[in-house]
Formats: C-alpha cells, structure tokens, sequence
C-alpha cells in the first residue's frame, strides 16, 4: 500500500515539473548549458590533459587539446621531487587534515548557531550585529592581516594551526549565508517545538538545521574549499605544520622545465575539493513536495 | 542607575540564549575580525611603516589619495568600470544558469553544478588563461589566430592596454559561478515546490511568470546575500589581474583599488596609506550596497 502510494506521489511530481514548461523553451535552454558549459570546462580540460602531456608534447604548435602518448611521467617526476623533501609528505597532508578539518567544522557550526537567534528574534543588539556582519564582508583582508598578526601574536598563537583557523572561523560569509536561509525557516514550525518543550539550543539543532540542510551543505563546499587552499602564510612558519597546498604551490613556481609537473600539481589540487563537492551535492536530497519551507 | 540594572537584568534573563549562541562565534569575531578592521581604520589616519611606530597625520593621506595621487584614480576608474560590467552580468549569470540547472532531472542537474561551478572550485586553474593569451605563437589564442591567417602575427594580449581589461572581464566572467551560483542552486531546493503548483492552478502560463512572480520574490534572502557576494568579489579584484597581466600591469590599465593597496601594503611598505586605502574602499562598497539593497526591496 505504501509503495503505491510512494509510486504516486513521485508521478505527480514528475507531472508538476513538467507544468508550465515548453519544448521551444527546452531546447534553448539546454544549448544556452551546453555553451557555457563548454566555455566554462575548456581550461580545465586543458589542464587535466596536460598532467598527461609528455614533456615533447607540451610546446608543439599549434597547441592541443589532445595527448598523443599519454603518460604518467609527471606524476613519477613529482614523487621524486616529494621524496626528497625534509619532512615527509603525511606530515604536509596530517596538517592539511587538522586544518580543513577543524577550520570547516567551526565555521559551519559557529556560524549558523549565531545566525539563527539573528534570523528568528528582534533582541537588543541584534540589528547591530546583523549589520557588522554584512559590513565585515566588505573590508579588505589584505590590511587587516597586519592587525590580526600582532593580535596572533599577543596571543601567542603565531605559529600554531590556530593562526589560520581562528581567522577563518572568524569570517562572516557563513553566518551571513546561513542567516539568509534561517530566515525562511516559518515561524509556526519553531512556535510548535516550542510547545512540544524544545530548547533554543534544541530548536536550532533539530529543526532549523535539518530544514536548511542545502545552506550548510554549500557552506561546508566553500568552507572546504577556503582552508584546503590556504598556504599559512607567514602566520605559520614552521616548516613541520605548514600544509599541502604550501608545499605544492612552491613546486608550481619551479619554472619551464617542471610545466609538467605544475600541471600534475593542480590536478593533485582540484581532485579534492571536487570529490568534496560531489559527494556533498549527492547529500542533499530534493526537498519533499509538501514538506518543504513554506516562504 | 537601579533601573537601568534590572532592565539589563530582564532582556539578559529573557534572551540569555540567543546572546549564548552567539557568544562563542562573537568572541572569535570580535577579536580576529572586528577588532583588525578597527585597528586599520584608526591606522588609516597614521603613517606607519612597520619599523617605527605609528604616527598620527589626520587628514593626510586621505587627503593625499584622493588629490595627490592620479594613479589611485585610475585605479578607482579601472576598478568602477571592471565592477559596473562583472558584477550585475555575473549576478544574472548565476541565477539564471542555477535556474535552468534547477529544471534538469536530479543526475544531469548535479553534472551541470559541477561544470559551471569548477573554475571556481579549481584553486589558481585561472593561470591555464595566461597560456590562452600568451603573447607568442604558443598561445591558443593567437595560434588559431594566425592558423587561420586572421592575423599574420603574434598579438600581445595581456601587454597590451587596450585588450588588458577586456581580458580580466572575460576571465572573471568565467570564474564567476562561484559562491552566489551554489547558494542559488541551494535556494532553489528550499523552494516550496507546492507554490510552483498553487501557481499553475491560478493561472502561471509559462516559466517566465513563474520565475517573476513566485520565484523571485520567495528567494529574496538569497538574492540579497549574492548581491553582497557579487559586490565584495567584483570590487575586490586584485590577484588575478597580478596574476594574468603583471603588476604593475601596462599603463596601469590592469590597476584596481585592491592592486594600488598591494603596491603600498606589501611592496612599499606605507600601511597607513594602504589602511586608508582599505577604507575607501569599504566606503564606496558600502554605498553600493545600500542602492543595490534598496533596489531589490522594490522586487516582486
């Protein structure tokens, strides 16, 4: 009986996205996609490819997109230059690991657990916070690193995982982001848990963030994506606790001769945050017909 | 004073949770994003080069910048005109594409994502455009150029005044379906699809109407948040002109607030100058923002 009437549900919604949709309109949207698609792919194909270029292949004219003799050369070029490093690459990778790790996991948690009183309530202060933190988007870090170094250092956190978490965690774009979405969270959902005995704490965690799922998932994306990016900078010095993609952006400016291998590099670099991307977008589930946030 | 006490005593007592969900990111806030802007600002009035100590000057650079200074302006010219074409051109783009990907079946849909959204996802993948453009014949562009006989010899795109804009515009357009593209995408599974319904029933005849009366006006809270994005990120471009046309760039047809800032922060070493770089530009953001908000209050 239940299938059947899962079976139903799914035809009608089938039925309902196809409504108000015609075949003329169809067709140029889907070469509008595949256009621009094909512009936005173009570089990164040429990318992938080269990592498989051999070195003869890399400066034939004209340029191709394709590879006659694929091989892994670059890829063994690259793993000899890592063996030789000083420290080994676990450490490099171990960092990277705490850092995306714990950087991400502050970011989304902190972050939408004080957006959502802002999102919800009118509170003293509230409106004060919500505009510092729009206004905060919008100054440039590259001077406001100076300032947050001597803070680092006061607190002596200059050369610790924290000098580039904190900083991160720190930023608004996340709360900004899930603010945006709490905010279409329906009131009578939140009054209801409220009957039923929930916490604030409760109502956050067990409604408002299931309800949001999409926000923070494309928030845990571009969290990803920032801390696995990061290079530490002068915030961390020591060789030992620098992470990945400072190692990796060093062999990058190596000059001609390793081309090659910088393009084996920035394949290393986008494959991870792509199976991020990808494994987190399979995540969100469509949004049931009825069950959805009411606007 | 007795008053005032116990109606802090109240609102503490009645909103002790909201402000304790807020305190642990508040604190982290305050102190690693708050207080370096204040600092920056309160500095934008010093000349400080990192050795001695800061020392007060008032109006001074502000005064210097904006009258003194005609590479700033140019700067400011570059920067306007780069962010007047980018920034409403990629804010459409990614709505609109997020919209169509919307419409795909769950699998093509996801595929899509992921090809609008890698140039964005790539890290520094935008270099791979400075092998497009290279100025000898090993460059894409000009190789298929001269292949097939357009020009008969090598153009030097990026060194080149005319065509160092254009380019920058080209490849931000491309990077461009980034953080307000998948928050739309994310807006548009929030949507309350039996609206989409209640719509048809009454008379939606096709999706152009769908998207103006029933879509926009329920994702305004994402449309403000990526107008936001889209005003930090087209004002803001700094790294990928270093990156793609030099720095300093030919005439400075590459230069923009952010790379006028580099040029005093990293390379010259005059911070207060650079802060007070900073805060114009914070200045002329947040005015922007202000119309571009009230423009879209007027939406749906």
């Amino acid at each position: 009986m239940k299938l059947f009437k899962f079976i139903g549900h799914k035809l009608k919604q089938r039925k309902l996205k196809r409504r108000n949709r015609s075949l003329g309109g169809d067709i140029i949207l889907f070469l509008v996609l595949g256009l621009f698609g094909l512009f936005s792919l173009f570089p990164l194909v040429y990318t992938i490819v080269s990592a498989f270029k051999p070195f003869s292949e890399i400066f034939i004219f004209p340029p191709r997109l394709t590879v006659d003799n694929p091989t892994l050369d670059n890829f063994f070029d690259l793993a000899t230059i890592v063996e030789d490093f000083t420290v080994p690459l676990s450490r490099y990778m171990f960092n990277t690991l705490v850092i995306t790790g714990v950087g991400t996991f502050g970011t989304v948690f902190l972050g939408s657990m004080a957006a959502y009183p802002l999102a919800k309530y009118v509170f003293p202060g509230s409106k004060l916070m919500s505009n510092l933190i729009v206004y905060a988007l919008m100054f440039s870090t590259s001077v406001t690193a100076i300032p947050n170094y001597l803070i680092m250092s006061k607190l002596h956190l200059i050369d610790t995982y924290w000098a580039v978490i904190l900083p991160a965690v720190g930023g608004t774009l996340g709360l900004y982001l899930m603010k945006n979405f709490m905010v279409q969270v329906p009131d009578d959902m939140l009054e209801a848990a409220k009957i039923d005995g929930a916490s604030e704490f409760g109502i956050y965690f067990k409604v408002v963030m299931p309800l949001c799922k999409p926000a923070w998932i494309t928030l845990v994306i571009l969290s990803f994506q920032q801390m696995w990016g990061t290079t530490g900078g002068v915030f961390i010095y020591s060789e030992e606790l620098k992470p990945l993609s400072y190692v990796l952006s060093q062999l990058v400016s190596g000059g001609i001769a390793r081309t090659g291998v910088a393009s084996a590099v920035s394949l290393v670099m986008i494959i991870v945050p792509i199976s991020v991307f990808v494994i987190s977008q399979s995540n969100v589930i469509e949004t049931m017909a009825t069950s959805g946030i009411k606007g | 004073m007795e008053k005032k006490k116990s109606n802090f005593a109240i609102t503490w007592k009645k909103h002790k949770y909201k402000y304790l969900m807020i305190a642990p990111f508040g604190i982290i806030f305050i102190t690693f994003t708050l207080l370096p802007v204040l600092v920056s600002v309160v500095l934008s009035f010093t000349s400080f080069n990192m050795v001695e100590a800061p020392e007060f000057v008032g109006w001074k650079n502000y005064l210097d910048l904006v009258v003194y200074d005609p590479i700033f302006l140019t700067a400011i010219k570059n920067t306007l005109f780069f962010a007047i074409i980018t920034g409403p051109v990629s804010y459409i783009m990614c709505f609109l594409f997020a919209w169509m990907v919307n419409d795909l079946p769950r699998i093509p849909r996801a595929i899509m994502t992921l090809v609008f959204y890698a140039p964005s996802i790539s890290g520094n993948a935008y270099l791979v455009w400075k092998l497009l453009f290279s100025s000898d014949s090993y460059g894409w562009v000009n190789a298929w150029l001269m292949k097939l006989g357009i020009t008969q010899e090598a153009v030097y795109w990026l060194v080149t005044k005319e065509y160092i804009m254009p380019i920058l515009i080209i490849v931000q357009l491309w990077l461009s379906l980034g953080v307000s593209f998948l928050t739309f995408i994310a807006g548009f599974q929030n949507l309350d699809k039996s609206q989409l319904e209640a719509g048809a029933v009454e008379g939606i005849k096709n999706r152009w109407q769908e998207l103006w009366y029933i879509i926009l006006p329920s994702m305004k809270p994402q449309l403000m948040f990526g107008a936001v994005m889209q005003i930090t990120s087209s004002l803001s471009v700094s790294q990928l002109s270093i990156d793609l046309v030099g720095f300093p760039s030919v005439n400075y047809a590459g230069h923009t607030i952010l790379t006028h800032l580099h040029d005093y922060g990293n390379v010259r070493y005059e911070l207060g100058y650079a802060c007070t770089i900073a805060v114009i530009l914070f200045l002329i953001m947040m005015l922007c923002n202000i119309v571009v908000q009230k423009l879209l209050r007027k939406l749906g």
